[in-house]
């Protein structure tokens, strides 16, 4: 079932390879219907997926190089769930955003998107870390080209920075991954292996020296991918360069990645690491909050406003993470989706204006509410989602990742919790700011006077998002609760390691 | 009735998603309004009802929880959707719903013809639903939703005409920096639900506060929840130093002004305050901070206020001077006092805004107090309630402002300081004086503007009958807490104690027989209260040359009262530049571009220039490869036989 969502998307690319590339309406339509397809599929896994279960579901696991017991494993857990659906559920919506926007070379653009698909969710669900290893790699080809090809006026400079900022921190992981596959076979009764619940067992009791190494070696590669401040100035480039579809597939799951990372890998592999490292890793956290915030509120550009919020938000879920409690990392578990859907929209919106107006100069707007109050409503309600606001979905998380950071005996100081929260404030400074400047005062540039409010097609794209962001604003526990058992577990794990109990190697996990 | 409080949220909520949703297409002015206002009147019935059944009930079972869903739960924490049910929420409730109604049916005919009529609409009752999730929680967590939520619609209306100036700016800048500032606010609130929360391991009022009654006073973790709950009244209740959003506030629709910047929202931290009583109990260092800040800003904004020329902005310092008499009663632990006060000002307050607004509309939207003058021949209705609504926030008796005042300042004097009482009794003083100044010149004398082309009328029945019932509410309203003093019952503190019961017992401020001192102190804050009328009613009908001769006389304390003490420049120039100037050149053109990207940039560019070097290397040419292979085996070869 599993690696049938997993390639699915593989189904709409091969059957592109069928289709005149001239007829743009049959290609767009096989790219969303595939999209479509995985999602309904995903659908049927989440609803066949029971939340109070420890572990992994829809295991499936053929080997693959059997002497260095590398296998096709793949399975979901409750880390991984609401990620997968976040995934299959911004794919289709990214297609259909980008339906009249995307002119040239239209079959290659949506094969990439159906391939960067089966990348992010092959990252998701991959319990073999050569495999994991592979899907995180692969994923980077479609969005450099995405970048590369379909990108503004910059955009080899930003695809470039993107693919090697990001392989720099990769390649290291890869040595790393290496050294835990050996450094098994050299336990007693071990042997190599990449499979991730045997090597749960046993990195825990790397000695600290080597650990502490190991863990820098994945949090820089996942710390870039985040982005954790200071490694983020590839993602306003990448962000303000990539079209519309590759900035919504960017906010809203690639830089998930990194964040489901420290909770998959990092975390439970390195527990004692993760707990000396945890000031570094909540500092520079802390810090990109009130950093992306502030940076964000000077930008004249939207998308690059946008962009930065993006470092400010994350800074959040890896405080949540840090956290070590339930609180913290339900909440970061939640927030990673709701800044998917948050910022996921406001690309889409800036896209739809940017459409328009082949601007997203902030200074080129200003009294839009008057000409587009379709427009005007929905960005307002993710304005509001993206600052907070209880009641929509932004409050939830952070009010969690908040209160758990507060209490938190990793974290041993609320200075952490203090500085993050003034990130409430920036947060309602810097959006409403640029909502003012862009869609109040009077409508005075000659080129606003002429826009044409939503279409049909804009709407649909956005409904579906702003359903989610009231839903989980609202009722948050349909959301919580798959996450709840995975997020005890890997408190638990944290617990106990603090307290100086590892857990055993175990080699017979099959 | 208790179960049916759910119906109370219920309707307003409904009526902001039918008319947010299906406004625009309704296209009828007449039933936009009628649902809107109908989202207020139903919750104020249940309300009545609720209360109703309250009075028959003995005063321990009056209380009642009703849980509706679980909200958000992770860990430890587990907040649910609940309402409470007790003295203290139904009489918000009642307050928030009944002058509610009275302002939306009166924006029916004050909104007509807007282009936004619907909108408007919608927001007043999402507002109507923010605020009463705010004051009818069982727990923080909600209530900071509806805090919050109360914010948003404020930001929302004051924005409302969002292509319009306003003064120097325009609307946007005025709804954006109340939701900023309000904002800071909330930083305080929030910090302060973590520490209980880590204190108590619980949010909910209940648990919270039943625990609280086993900690000592001058507890210093609860010291820090209170002051940072105090923070997050500050913002919200426009005390100093967050008070100055309040004032650009008025560049929303005057109903507006009326319902979230008078009568309901701005007092949402009073009642934080009073329903956290017995946290403050125990701190009294954080009530000392309280009274002292209460009464610096009644004072600091009446001083503002005397030499303000538009309609609204007296009226907008003379809030924040009001609840500034709300916090010094709670600050002396007269909680029920300041509640009283917050009842009868919502009345008279909630009066003058609407009466403002109608004097606004028949001038055609003129604001300027100096370009009216004899209006009360052309609008006799407006006139005469604006007239009594005056009265009663001079505390004249034996209008509602008398008794509530006179509470409060007599708890100043008695269980606070002389000092205290003594700031509070020229504030009133003042108060009197710019009331009566703001009465005479909008409506009598002669007429300042060109009556040829300004033919001011009355205001539209539905304006006016909101402005009647708000009259009577605003004379009679103070009856029902009479002072023994006076033989009255003081029912309202009756009813009210149960409620700050386990704080009183804290405090245990000392029982007081009604004193020769205390009617002493009630005849001069009459005194003068009425020696101020007469003064202003003098000083700008009869020799309006004063007032211009004290301006001239003292043009330095003039310009500092006119300019507002200059506070907005100088939080401008101290804290908004700087941050602004930092973020900018420092942080983004500093740090982001200069710094790490240049470092990443020379890193690549060195990555090359290594490149580059050994680049000339491959030279393709193969003589070269097979000069320096075989260099390469002879040293390889030297090294073995050497070695």
């Amino acid at each position: 079932m599993l690696s049938l969502l997993l390639f699915s998307p593989v189904i709409g690319i091969a059957l592109l390879f069928f289709v005149n590339k001239e007829k743009a309406a049959l290609i767009k339509s096989i790219g969303v219907g595939t999209a479509v397809l995985s999602f309904l599929i995903s659908g049927v896994i989440y609803f066949f997926f029971s939340p109070g279960y420890t572990g992994l579901q829809f295991i499936e696991k053929q080997p693959w190089i059997e002497g260095l017991d590398i296998s096709y494993f793949i399975g979901v857990d409750g880390l991984s769930i609401l990620l997968v659906m976040l995934t299959t559920f911004l794919t289709p919506l990214a297609l259909i955003a980008s339906w009249e926007s995307i002119t040239v070379r239209l079959k290659e653009y949506v094969a990439m998107m159906l391939l960067l698909e089966v990348g992010m969710l092959g990252v998701f669900v991959s319990s073999d870390l050569f495999l994991f290893y592979i899907f995180w790699e692969a994923m980077l080809i479609p969005m450099y080209f995405i970048i590369g090809i379909w990108g503004g006026k910059d955009r080899i400079y930003a695809a470039v920075k993107f693919f090697l900022y990001t392989m720099a921190g990769s390649l290291l992981m890869l040595i790393a991954i290496l050294w835990l596959a050996n450094y098994a076979s050299t336990l007693p009764g071990g042997r190599f292996t990449t499979n991730l619940l045997t090597l749960y067992t046993l990195a825990p009791s790397i000695p600290m020296d080597v650990q502490l190494w190991m863990f820098l070696a994945f949090a820089l590669s996942f710390a870039i991918k985040v982005p954790l401040f200071p490694l983020h100035t590839w993602l306003p480039d990448a962000h303000v360069q990539a079209p519309t579809a590759g900035s919504v597939i960017l906010a809203g799951v690639l830089l998930k990645m990194g964040t489901y990372g420290l909770v998959r890998f990092c975390l439970p592999l390195f527990p004692l690491a993760s707990i000396h490292f945890t000031p570094l890793m909540s500092t520079l956290a802390v810090i990109g909050i009130v950093y992306g915030a502030l940076v964000a509120m000077v930008q004249t550009d939207v998308k690059k406003l946008v962009a930065y919020s993006s470092v400010s938000h994350l800074g959040f879920v890896v405080l949540g993470i840090f956290s070590m409690t339930e609180e913290g990392m339900q909440g970061a578990m939640i927030q990673m989706i709701n800044h998917g859907l948050s910022t996921g929209a406001l690309f889409l919106l800036v896209g739809m204006i940017y459409d328009r107006r082949h601007t997203r100069e902030i200074s080129q707007f200003g009294g839009l509410a008057r000409q587009m109050p379709v427009f005007a409503t929905f960005f307002m309600i993710v304005t509001l989602s993206s600052i907070g606001l209880p009641s929509l979905n932004g409050f939830v998380g952070e009010f969690l990742i908040l209160i758990g950071s507060f209490k938190s005996l990793f974290l041993g100081s609320v200075v952490y919790t203090v500085i993050a929260a003034s990130g409430v404030i920036f947060s309602a400074v810097y959006m409403l700011w640029m909502y003012q400047r862009v869609f109040f005062g009077k409508l005075t540039n000659p080129a606003n006077q002429t826009l044409l409010d939503l279409t049909r097609r804009e709407v649909l794209v956005l409904v579906p998002i702003v359903v989610f962001i009231v839903w989980i604003g609202v009722y948050p526990r349909t959301f919580l609760t798959p996450s709840e058992t995975a997020s005890k577990q890997v408190v638990k794990v944290m617990e106990a390691a603090k307290v100086g109990v590892l857990p055993k190697a175990d080699f017979s996990i099959k | 009735m208790y179960t049916y409080v759910s119906l109370i949220i219920l309707f307003p909520l409904l009526g902001f998603l039918i008319n947010g949703l299906f406004g625009s297409r309704i296209k009828s002015e007449k039933v936009s309004g009628i649902i809107g206002s109908a989202a207020v009147v139903l919750p104020f019935l249940v309300a009545c009802g609720i209360f109703v059944e309250m009075l028959g009930l003995p005063a321990e079972e009056r209380k009642h929880i009703v849980t509706v869903f679980e909200w958000i739960a992770a860990g430890s924490l587990s907040i649910p959707v609940a309402y409470q049910i007790d003295q203290l929420s139904i009489l918000m409730t009642l307050v928030v719903t009944g002058v509610g109604s009275l302002i939306h049916i009166y924006s029916i005919g004050y909104m007509h013809g807007d282009r936004g009529f619907w909108r408007f609409f919608a927001y007043l009752n999402l507002f109507i639903f923010a605020m009463l999730n705010l004051v009818l929680s069982d727990n923080f967590l909600l209530m900071f939703l509806g805090w919050e939520g109360v914010g948003l619609c404020s930001y929302l209306l004051i924005g409302f005409w969002y292509d319009r100036n306003f003064e120097k700016s325009t609307t946007s800048d005025a709804a954006k920096k109340a939701f900023i500032v309000n904002r800071i606010g909330d930083f305080g609130f929030l910090l302060g639900m973590f520490l209980i929360f880590t204190t108590f391991g619980s949010l909910q009022f209940d648990s919270v506060f039943s625990q609280a009654a086993f900690f000592n006073k001058g507890n210093s973790v609860i010291l820090w929840i209170t002051l940072l709950l105090f923070v997050g009244a500050t913002g919200k209740s426009a005390q100093i130093p967050l008070y100055i959003w309040l004032p650009d506030a008025m560049a929303g629709p005057t109903p507006v002004s009326a319902l979230i910047h008078a009568a309901t929202m701005v007092t949402a931290g009073i009642y934080m305050v009073a329903r956290s009583s017995i946290l403050f109990a125990l701190a009294p260092d954080t009530m000392y901070i309280i009274a002292v800040v209460g009464a610096a800003t009644a004072f600091f904004a009446a001083t503002i206020g005397l030499v303000q020329n538009d309609i609204k902005k007296v009226l907008a310092y003379s809030t924040i001077s009001q609840l500034g008499y709300m916090f010094l009663a709670c600050g002396v632990g007269a909680f029920t006092a300041g509640l009283f006060h917050l009842m009868t000002h919502a009345f008279f307050k909630a009066l003058l805004f609407l009466g403002a607004g109608a004097v606004i509309h028949a001038m055609h939207e003129e604001q300027d107090i100096q370009k009216m003058g004899g209006l009360k021949k052309y609008m006799p209705t407006t006139y005469k309630t604006f007239f009594v609504a005056a009265l009663a926030i001079s505390g004249i008796p034996p209008l509602s402002g008398f008794f509530s005042k006179d509470e409060i300042l007599w708890k100043a004097f008695i269980d606070g300081s002389p000092i205290l009482w003594v700031v509070g009794a020229l504030t009133a003083g003042m108060t009197a004086f710019y009331m009566f100044r703001l009465v005479t010149l909008t409506f009598d004398g002669a007429e300042r503007f060109d009556t040829h082309h300004l033919h001011p009328h009355e205001a539209p029945k539905t304006m006016t009958t909101p402005l009647v019932i708000l009259a009577v509410l605003s004379v009679v309203g103070g009856l029902i807490g009479i002072p023994h003093s006076l033989g009255g019952g003081n029912q309202f503190e009756v009813f009210l104690e149960p409620v700050f019961e386990k704080a009183a017992m804290k405090m245990s401020l000392p029982y007081h027989d009604a004193a020769a001192a205390e009617y002493l102190l009630m005849a001069v804050s009459v005194a003068i209260a009425a020696g101020s009328i007469s003064f202003a009613r003098f000083v700008y009908l009869r020799r309006t040359d004063i007032a211009a001769g004290v301006a001239e006389r003292f043009p330095g304390v003039h310009a500092l009262l006119w300019n507002k003490y200059f506070v907005d420049e100088v939080y401008d120039a101290a804290i908004v530049m700087p941050i602004k100037k930092m973020s900018e050149v420092l942080l983004w053109k500093g740090v982001d571009v200069h710094v790490i990207d240049n470092t990443i940039n020379t890193g690549s560019k060195f990555v090359g220039f290594l490149s580059e070097i050994f680049r000339r290397v491959q030279t393709g040419v193969a003589q070269t490869y097979a000069l320096v292979f075989v260099a390469g085996i002879l040293f390889v070869l030297g090294w073995l036989i050497v070695w």
